[in-house]
């Protein structure tokens, strides 16, 4: 805990440096994975990161040791020459993208891993740190590798603000963006460029190796909470500014242990908990949204099979029992029990004059239960007669639509069908009288 | 009697012949990036499996880490499915989140396994003469040649007497279904000899590149030929080639075996693609056909397809 304290009260200056240029990292790596992940360059992502070991190895045969500006110029250069090669490859073989994409991560990884070993066998240079760069090390940042890392990552965040809106054209319509005349292809080399930069500028928190996730997950996780882009740019930012801050904390409690693998668990993490809690689009939530609906249509059916018997033996006054209900429709005994409380409660079937054992359908139920009949018959109607399908195949179809179809839909469809007498099979589509027709009661819910 | 240069050069054979089997499927499939993600997901399983044996016991690690493999392929389906992520990110996340959890694995015990995070990279095949198999008090060489034997017999066996049915599903596999092949059984036969091939590889050549020897000498043969028994067998060769070569770069530079076999490998690739007579940047330039694919259909243009 007091270490906690210690890291926390920022009164080491040190401390405050290398915490400034992660949490730089994280924002710019979060925010430019939005447009990688939308545009599916994931993996693209993923190759370029392991590309620039070679770059970072030639930086440092260069400059003799450890040099922010070599480094980066090492790894922008063999960052940019491998997505040059991949899309070179794609297109002018036969070799699929996925393909290119693995040669160059493996290859280019493999000439850097070739220079890495020759660095430590010579030992001419100093090679101190050079292992940091595979899996990141964030506390071996010192204050000028600082200022220029994080420097990068402000420029990166910059121009992603500024040139926010032509970016958010191309990853959605590129072919829109093209045909009102922007300039498509250098927007996306523009964007290709600022992925390059962005890699390079987390090279030394989180190391070549797990780069790509940085770009990957905060975005992934992002988009659970939002559809707007430009709050998932935000969301996804904070998500890698997060995992900057957890990354540089471990890096000072523990040094011996790698800071860009905390730094993808604990991006994984929240990604894990988006996918679970976020409203809306989170599992949980959709479990419970999948829940409710097929409640409804329980509910929904039940009224439908009560309006059936009435329509059978015409008569509205008549009593169903239990029994019968339970012989047409195959719901479990407490299911069933739910779904009449329920229906009960909001006032759809009543007991017959004061009986438990046997329900009625209200004026509202009847009305809603007709409503009902009247969208599956005119599905099937539409889909028999527009879309050219047999009778004899419709109606499982209209069972599931009849719970979907809104009034607008139905007004639509009575409008192309004309509010047709008969449905395929003949039987009569119950319309309401006309003055119901003109108030929209039908969408009420159960 | 075999002498230690030559136990490394059998044992880089054996794994370039292996991966080079089972990546052709990878690359005919257009999933050489499950190579990828799959060699990297095992590295749990393994560190898993060296605490629980103490190291040196081959068949849990295999087990281990081969059911990290399909369940890396399952995870990447679901969350692509439930999750409703595009498959590339999502086998991003499964893979990457899962390789990072088995470097903190390494780093934290540190002094209990026998693996650092430098052969996770890129392995230790210059190792392999001195890692022996005593049996009843004989020496019956080193112990990975015997393991990525086996495994090479495990790929060919698969292969053989898979063939009629991997061919179809790999050329198309909405045909496969069609006939009636058990698609499903085959995808995960095939993810699963990837994950074995891999684990196998792991200690010679590391879990990342192990994918160079997966994907580039499959995508070199692809560009020489069009027919699978013609690929397969040049897919191995290729693997060869580079196992011999790498090994010889590395002892003239000094440098890893391992990044040198997949630099070789590179090579060899940008040289079929220069001059391969059908497929060849140069043959078809010779020919007047100047552009193989129409500009929306690369990388930087068009989204990439993955399964």
């Amino acid at each position: 805990m007091d270490i906690f304290f210690e890291f926390f009260s920022l009164q080491d200056p040190n401390i405050r440096y290398v915490l400034a240029g992660t949490i730089l990292l994280g924002l710019s790596a979060g925010a430019l994975g939005c447009f990688a992940i939308l545009r599916r360059r994931a993996l693209v992502g993923d190759a370029v990161a392991h590309a620039i070991l070679p770059g970072v190895c030639l930086a440092f045969i260069v400059a003799g040791g450890k040099d922010p500006f070599m480094l980066i110029l090492g790894a922008f250069v063999f960052g940019l020459l491998s997505m040059v090669t991949m899309d070179f490859i794609s297109r002018n073989s036969r070799i699929a993208p996925d393909a290119s994409i693995g040669m160059v991560l493996s290859v280019f990884f493999g000439l850097g891993v070739v220079l890495l070993t020759i660095i430590q066998s010579t030992g001419h240079i100093d090679q101190s740190g050079l292992d940091d760069f595979l899996f990141g090390q964030a506390a071996a940042m010192v204050g000028q590798d600082v200022m220029v890392f994080g420097g990068l990552s402000l420029l990166i965040l910059l121009i992603t603000i500024l040139t926010f809106k032509e970016l958010k054209l191309i990853s959605f319509d590129p072919n829109f963006a093209q045909s009102i005349g922007y300039p498509v292809k250098r927007m996306e080399f523009l964007l290709a460029l600022l992925m390059v930069l962005t890699i390079t500028a987390g090279i030394q928190a989180v190391g070549v190796v797990l780069m790509a996730s940085m770009l990957i997950i905060p975005a992934a996780a992002a988009r659970y909470w939002t559809d707007s882009l430009r709050v998932m740019l935000l969301i996804a930012a904070g998500v890698g500014a997060f995992s900057g801050i957890t990354g540089s904390f471990i890096s000072y409690t523990a040094p011996a242990m790698p800071t860009g693998p905390w730094m993808v668990v604990s991006t994984a993490l929240i990604f894990f908990l988006s996918f679970l809690l976020a409203p809306g689009r989170g599992e949980i939530a959709r479990h419970i949204q999948k829940k409710r609906l097929s409640y409804r249509v329980a509910c929904e059916n039940i009224l439908k099979t009560l309006y059936a018997m009435e329509e059978e033996d015409g008569r509205a006054d008549r009593v169903r029992t239990w029994q019968e209900l339970r012989k047409r429709r195959h719901l479990s005994r407490g299911r069933m029990r739910k779904v009449v409380s329920t229906l009960l409660k909001k006032n759809l079937i009543a007991f017959y004059a004061g009986t438990p054992d046997g329900y009625v359908l209200t004026n509202d139920g009847r009305k809603m239960a007709k409503r009902l009949v009247r969208v599956h018959r005119l599905w099937e109607k539409y889909l028999n007669q527009h879309l050219q399908i047999a009778e004899d195949h419709v109606h499982e179809d209209a069972e599931s639509m009849e719970h979907l179809i809104t009034s607008e839909i139905e007004a639509e469809l009575r409008r192309s069908l004309g509010s047709p007498e008969l449905d395929p099979h003949l039987s009569k589509i119950p319309y309401d009288s006309d003055e119901d027709t003109k108030t929209k009661k039908g969408d009420s819910r159960p | 009697m075999i002498t230690s240069t030559g136990w490394i050069i059998i044992t880089g054979i054996l794994v370039a012949v292996s991966c080079a089997l089972v990546g052709t499927f990878l690359v005919l499939r257009k999933m050489s990036l499950m190579g990828d993600a799959i060699s990297h997901a095992v590295l749990p399983g393994i560190v898993i499996a060296f605490l629980l044996t103490a190291g040196r016991n081959t068949f849990p690690m295999l087990i281990g880490a081969g059911i990290f493999g399909l369940f890396t392929v399952w995870l990447t389906e679901e969350l692509s499915k439930k999750g409703r992520i595009f498959h590339d990110a999502s086998m991003g996340i499964v893979f990457t989140t899962l390789f990072a959890i088995g470097v903190i694995l390494i780093s934290l015990f540190a002094g209990n396994v026998d693996i650092d995070q430098e052969c996770v990279l890129y392995g230790e095949i210059a190792y392999v003469p001195w890692d022996l198999w005593i049996w009843q008090g004989t020496n019956m060489g080193p112990r990975p040649v015997w393991i990525l034997g086996m495994v090479l017999i495990i790929n060919i066996t698969f292969i053989t007497s898979m063939y009629k049915e991997l061919k179809t599903y790999s050329f198309s596999p909405q045909l496969a279904t069609t006939l009636g092949l058990p698609v499903t059984l085959i995808h995960y036969g095939l993810m699963g000899t990837v994950s074995f091939t891999t684990i196998a590889s792991f200690e010679s050549v590391g879990a990342i590149l192990v994918v160079a020897l997966l994907i580039v000498p499959p995508a070199t043969a692809y560009l020489l030929t069009d027919r699978l028994h013609r690929l397969l067998l040049l897919s191995a060769f290729f693997g060869i080639t580079s196992a011999i070569g790498g090994y010889y770069l590395a002892w003239w530079i000094n440098s890893s075996i391992a990044g040198a076999i997949a630099v070789l490998a590179g090579i060899q690739f940008a040289l079929v693609f220069l001059l391969s007579p059908k497929y060849g940047l140069l043959g078809r330039k010779f020919r007047g056909q100047v552009r193989y694919k129409s500009a929306e259909d690369t990388i930087l243009q068009k989204e990439t397809t993955f399964m």
